[in-house]
């Protein structure tokens, strides 16, 4: 035994240093790329702020050594690396629409990141260890229903572009489903890990399903409804998806019954089969989606018909950063920024992105496996599965794949209250993963367990 | 948990896969498909910010892209403004309509199959891509004389250089200034568009080689002429009734001779003379003994039924493919249903002219890459034997009397033997007829074979006849020829 445990374990942390490194080049190479291919120059401002944008990602890893040393040694590069090139593109987009850079949305977003970062690793440092997240189970549930259903409230919701997503206090705006989504992944973590047994155990069997009892049905029937209040009321499809199929996933793993997955989907059919047909907005999504070539559609809105043919016009190899027209397409910064990317980085590129989400979904999904707590697995797979999602619905969204929908795509699109909502959402994966990749304690330490203090948790 | 949570990864795993088909979908399967809708404003864009090769004529450029500041990058200019719209067409919003712009556009925007290695070395060497520059047969000086001379009546002119088919000026009027239908301000452009398409002259349509089509009237004579002559049963001297009309079999209608008089103070006259003075009754009865289907072989003979492309596409001239006696007889004098173009009538005389041997009408001399090397360049084709040399002398003989001493002697210019035909086309009770002339000059050695038509003999005349209206349009236009 004891020469297993002389064996140090590998954190990880060099790995990511050079993870890091490569991602901050890159995401300079392109910033250089763009330069030269708008002005004919290198960008004046590339060493401060590459320097600045290595520093910020350096200060987070430095923090991961400090405070989670066996955190998993992908998710920042990756995060690194996709914000930075959401970073280019949405600067790429300013120089098209004649945007200064004072004035342009990229500072704006390169702010944002700075604070997202910062809060990132706030939460790292403060939140020593994520299951203290559980004593705010019921908390983090009011505040995840109140944020999704705010944008309803008079006065400070806010309906643009045909969804009523924002909510708007004086100058500030905000899309309160993204930190809904961490605040209910949370929720439902903490509150499934308690009544996991009584859904899964519970119950008759009807045609080889176990079909839970009928007060069990309470919960999912409550999200049911959010869901459907989300989608006839703000007109968003997309978060409703997102915030119901992440409810539902993380049932099914809590009580490993496919039963709960057959009545969400067929719920959420339904649901949305009925609100298809009573409201005009679904319908004229729904044409838009699956005709979206249509003179009729066309009339509505050509912005995913533009999105299409820039995506077309990219091709496999794409038009290459900056000497393509993104810009033609309306919010070619969020929420068609994917567009953009497969306009001017091709399908190879666009590919390339849509690896980087896998790799940070698989990784999350991964840490969920390693975690020893049930409270643990179910928040860090419902957090990497409800980023797989919103990829979905997304990209699903602008390809026709599925409706389009108002999300952005994370970390890639402008929008702070996107970065602030993932980043954090980074940061809780990560604690949760230094918790799996942590060795168990020495056998030493094991010996000398009853000497010691009653050991609850163990905070570092 | 962890079973569901890796079935969990797996439903990830297809929520991605799916994203994975759907952008290979349309960055891959349908891209050409996107990339070729109409209201696809990238690749509008992207035809637009490659430097379109310009047309030439003589060493002029008719229409050229001008670097401009805008999204667009080029503006397609026609510095001769209406004098070449219908050569040229127009490059527009639209893409390229008409003329050459639209007939050669692959090889003008640069995607032509032909250029392939230059593109490819374009892509190497970082040279900006570029459309390959058309040079046109037109003489310059044939096309100006031709606009001039048509002035502000209705119709179209072509000449041709009846040894090679090389189009010396293609002019039909009215006109229009390509300019104003080539901007990039889309509301102005489509008001421009909208009333050059409602205008009642209908401006946009090319006269000389489509639209509606005219009876030819008395040029048909001389196809006529050739097909009897082919036969070997009529010489020049052949006597053909000459009254002032002809009774016409299954019917009690007549064919009057112009103005009901008759064609000779004998009633008869010789197939030279019937020629000379454009006698109706003889060309009738002419008609009727060859028969309809060595009249409709002979027009064949001729292109009549074809569609070359110039490139611009001709439509074919046409002889009814059913005739009774007296339509034959009709026929014969280019009434009844004998529709044919400016171009196809040009081709006639260009035929009697080049020892009878037709030959393949073309606009594109050579075609010149950005590099200025020569990419293609014109060869003459023969197009067929019309006639053989014999009996195109002979009708040279009778259309030469013809201008001399006959009704085509307007068409006469000092020095210069000259061959032609007028033709008086009716189109309708109670309107005035087409003024039609063909001819060729010098009659010895032919440089330049000319179709005039002159729609509804023209403004406000008092003759509306092809000698008195069309010949002397034709003859400023042979003259800009033999007079360089």
């Amino acid at each position: 035994m004891s020469i297993v445990s002389s064996l140090a374990p590998r954190s990880g942390r060099t790995t990511e240093l050079i993870l890091l490194l490569g991602a901050v080049g890159i995401v300079g190479l392109a910033y250089v790329n763009l330069g030269i291919a708008t002005t004919g120059t290198v960008p004046p401002g590339l060493a401060a702020l590459g320097v600045g944008y290595l520093g910020v990602a350096l200060a987070f890893h430095v923090v991961l050594r400090w405070r989670a040393k066996y955190a998993d040694p992908l998710l920042l590069p990756i995060v690194t690396l996709l914000n930075g090139l959401g970073l280019v593109m949405i600067h790429r987009i300013d120089i098209a629409r004649g945007r200064d850079i004072t004035e342009g949305v990229a500072l704006r977003q390169l702010m944002w990141s700075a604070l997202a970062v910062g809060i990132a690793t706030v939460v790292l440092i403060v939140v020593r260890d994520h299951r203290l997240l559980r004593r705010y189970t019921y908390i983090a549930g009011v505040g995840g229903f109140v944020l999704l259903l705010l944008p309803l409230m008079p006065v400070i919701g806010n309906a643009e572009f045909g969804s009523r997503i924002w909510i708007r206090i004086g100058p500030l705006s905000f899309q309160p489903g993204e930190v809904a989504k961490l605040l209910l992944a949370v929720f439902f973590a903490g509150y499934l890990v308690q009544t996991r047994d009584a859904l899964s155990v519970a119950g008759r069997k009807v045609l080889g399903l176990t079909l839970p009892r009928a007060r069990d049905l309470g919960p999912i029937l409550l999200a049911w409804v959010a869901s459907l209040a989300v989608l006839v009321f703000e007109r968003d499809l997309g978060s409703s998806l997102l915030f119901f199929g992440l409810f539902v996933a993380m049932l099914y793993i809590a009580t490993e019954r496919v039963s709960w997955i057959a009545i969400g989907l067929s719920l959420f059919v339904a649901g949305a089969y009925v609100a298809f047909l009573i409201f005009g907005h679904v319908q004229t999504r729904v044409l838009l989606w699956l005709d979206t070539f249509s003179s009729e559609a066309l009339q509505t809105s050509d912005q995913l018909a533009k999105g299409l043919m820039g995506m077309a016009a990219g091709g496999m190899v794409g038009t290459g950063i900056g000497r393509g027209r993104p810009d033609l397409t309306y919010l070619a910064e969020s929420d068609f920024i994917i567009p953009s990317f497969g306009e001017e980085l091709g399908l190879i590129g666009l590919f390339a992105i849509l690896m980087l989400y896998v790799l940070l979904v698989e990784r999350g999904l991964r840490t969920s496996l390693g975690t020893r707590d049930g409270f643990g697995k179910l928040l860090a797979a419902g957090l990497s599965f409800s980023l797989a999602l919103q990829c979905f619905v997304v990209v699903g969204g602008v390809t026709r794949v599925i409706p389009l929908t108002g999300l952005t795509a994370p970390f890639l699109s402008s929008g702070g209250s996107s970065l602030l909502a993932n980043w954090t959402l980074l940061a809780i994966l990560l604690r949760i993963s230094d918790h799996a990749r942590r060795p168990l304690p020495d056998e030493k330490d094991a010996s000398a367990v009853g000497d010691a203090q009653t050991q609850v948790v163990k905070l570092r | 948990m962890n079973a569901p949570i890796r079935r969990l990864s797996f439903i990830v795993g297809m929520l991605f896969a799916s994203l994975l088909v759907s952008t290979t979908l349309i960055q891959y399967v349908f891209a050409a498909d996107l990339n070729a809708r109409a209201d696809n404003r990238r690749t509008l864009l992207a035809t637009y910010a490659r430097e379109r090769g310009e047309i030439l004529v003589g060493q002029t450029p008719v229409a050229t892209s001008v670097p401009t500041d805008d999204e667009f990058k080029f503006q397609r200019e026609y510095p001769e403004d209406g004098r070449y719209a219908h050569v040229t067409g127009f490059y527009s919003f639209y893409g390229a309509v008409g003329g050459l712009e639209q007939a050669e556009d692959a090889l003008l925007s640069g995607s032509s199959d032909k250029l392939f290695y230059r593109r490819v070395s374009d892509l190497f060497t970082g040279r900006r891509a570029q459309g390959a520059t058309i040079e046109t047969t037109l003489d310059p000086a044939v096309q100006k004389a031709a606009d001039a001379a048509l002035g502000d009546a209705r119709g179209a002119v072509v000449a041709l250089d009846p040894k090679t088919g090389a189009i010396l000026a293609m002019v039909s009027h009215p006109t229009f200034d390509p300019n104003t239908v080539a901007g990039h301000d889309l509301g102005e452009l489509d008001a421009n568009y909208q009333k050059l398409t409602e205008d009642e002259d209908r401006p946009l349509v090319n006269r000389a080689i489509g639209g509606d089509l005219y009876p030819p009237g008395s040029v048909f004579k001389v196809v006529v002429a050739a097909a009897a002559l082919s036969d070997g049963e009529y010489t020049s001297d052949s006597v053909l009734p000459g009254g002032a009309a002809l009774d016409l079999p299954l019917t009690d209608a007549t064919l009057p001779n112009n103005g009901n008089v008759p064609c000779s103070p004998t009633n008869e006259v010789t197939l030279k003379q019937a020629m000379v003075v454009s006698c109706n009754p003889a060309f009738g009865e002419l008609g009727m003994k060859i028969g309809a289907d060595k009249l409709r072989d002979q027009a064949a003979k001729f292109g009549f039924g074809d569609s070359p492309a110039v490139p611009m596409r001709v439509t074919p001239s046409s002889v009814p493919a059913e005739l009774n006696a007296p339509q034959l007889a009709q026929s014969s004098v280019g009434q009844f249903d004998v529709r044919t173009t400016p171009m196809q009538m040009a081709m006639v005389a260009a035929g009697v002219a080049n020892d009878g041997v037709v030959m393949q009408p073309y606009l594109v001399q050579s075609v010149i890459g950005s590099d200025l090397s020569v990419i293609d360049s014109a060869e003459p084709t023969e197009l067929s034997q019309a006639v053989d040399s014999e009996v195109a002398g002979q009708l040279t003989d009778m259309l030469v009397a013809t201008v001399e001493e006959g009704t085509g002697r307007r068409a006469q210019i000092p020095g210069v033997q000259v061959a032609g035909k007028t033709g008086t086309a009716e189109h309708g009770e109670g309107r005035r007829a087409h003024a039609w002339f063909i001819s060729f000059a010098p009659a010895d050695d032919p440089e330049i074979a000319v179709a005039v038509i002159v729609e509804d003999g023209g403004i406000a005349n008092t003759e509306t006849s092809g000698g008195s209206v069309a010949a002397p349009i034709a003859r400023q236009v042979m003259e800009a020829r033999l007079t360089r």
